[in-house]
């Protein structure tokens, strides 16, 4: 997990696997679910839904699926909510281009990463060639 | 998995020249693509007007169902048909514009009534032109 923020003091709140459409839809629900149980506000439990619902899609359609780690813990002094998604795919080539807005290398319009970026307070990716990607973001309470 | 989507199957309800589709559920991608092509064949069958889609109660809209709602748009207007979406809640009408999607030819209402009013506007605008 080099490069990416983590603490052994988060709590695991959860941990799902993502093989199909219907867990796309139940992950992001328990996330909607987790948001309220630390009690933000209806937009910001909306943002970060969305934003996950675009990583979820992402990584089912081209990571082949994966595992979502939803986590809670203190990050910059804040309580934040973090989710943690993980694919084994072919990994992402050019990140940069990848993060940029309007890009898509499949049937999608290229929302999905840098749209996820402007939902959340803090968003990191990690990603090898043939190995997969890792997505991290948070949402300050 | 088929028999879960064919439970969750979204009624179509026509009245007079209109017809109303009210989502219910968070729809997977999938079903929003099923929805998309049962009402543009709903609208080939009953010949109607105007499409009415109420969204009050989805408390989320990602990239996939505005994509799927603004291409529902710009199909049934090939196929002469109004599509108005009405009732999205403020946190969604925000997060769809701070992820960059724009929905371009979508009219939008703020609720059932004026979103009928506005296609019944519409479609007596077409009457009068065809003088």
């Amino acid at each position: 997990m080099l490069g990416l923020t983590s603490d052994i003091n988060w709590e695991t709140l959860s941990k799902h696997l993502i093989d199909s459409e219907n867990n796309i839809v139940e992950v992001r629900q328990l996330v909607r679910y987790h948001a309220k149980q630390l009690s933000m506000g209806i937009i910001d439990q909306t943002r970060i839904t969305t934003a996950v619902s675009e990583l979820l899609r992402n990584m089912y359609n081209y990571g082949g699926g994966g595992e979502v780690l939803i986590e809670k813990g203190i990050v910059d002094d804040k309580i934040s909510l973090i989710i943690t998604c993980t694919d084994h795919g072919s990994g992402i080539e050019d990140l940069e281009l990848a993060m940029s807005d309007g890009y898509t290398s499949g049937n999608g319009m290229g929302y999905g990463l840098p749209g996820a970026k402007r939902l959340v307070d803090r968003f990191e990716i990690k990603s090898e060639l043939n190995m997969g990607t890792i997505v991290r973001v948070m949402k300050w309470k | 998995m088929n028999n879960d989507l064919h439970e969750k199957r979204i009624p179509i309800i026509k009245i007079g020249n209109f017809l109303i589709v009210s989502i219910q559920v968070d729809m997977h991608d999938k079903l929003a693509l099923q929805l998309q092509s049962q009402i543009l064949q709903e609208i080939e069958k009953t010949g109607a007007k105007g499409v009415l889609i109420d969204i009050s109660v989805l408390e989320m809209v990602d990239s996939f169902i505005g994509r799927m709602l603004s291409g529902m748009a710009s199909m049934a207007a090939i196929m002469d048909a109004a599509v108005v979406i009405v009732g999205m809640q403020p946190a969604v009408a925000i997060t769809l514009v701070e992820l960059g999607l724009e929905m371009p030819g979508v009219d939008t209402a703020l609720n059932m009534e004026y979103g009928m009013e506005m296609l019944e506007r519409r479609l007596n605008d077409d009457d009068i032109s065809l003088y």
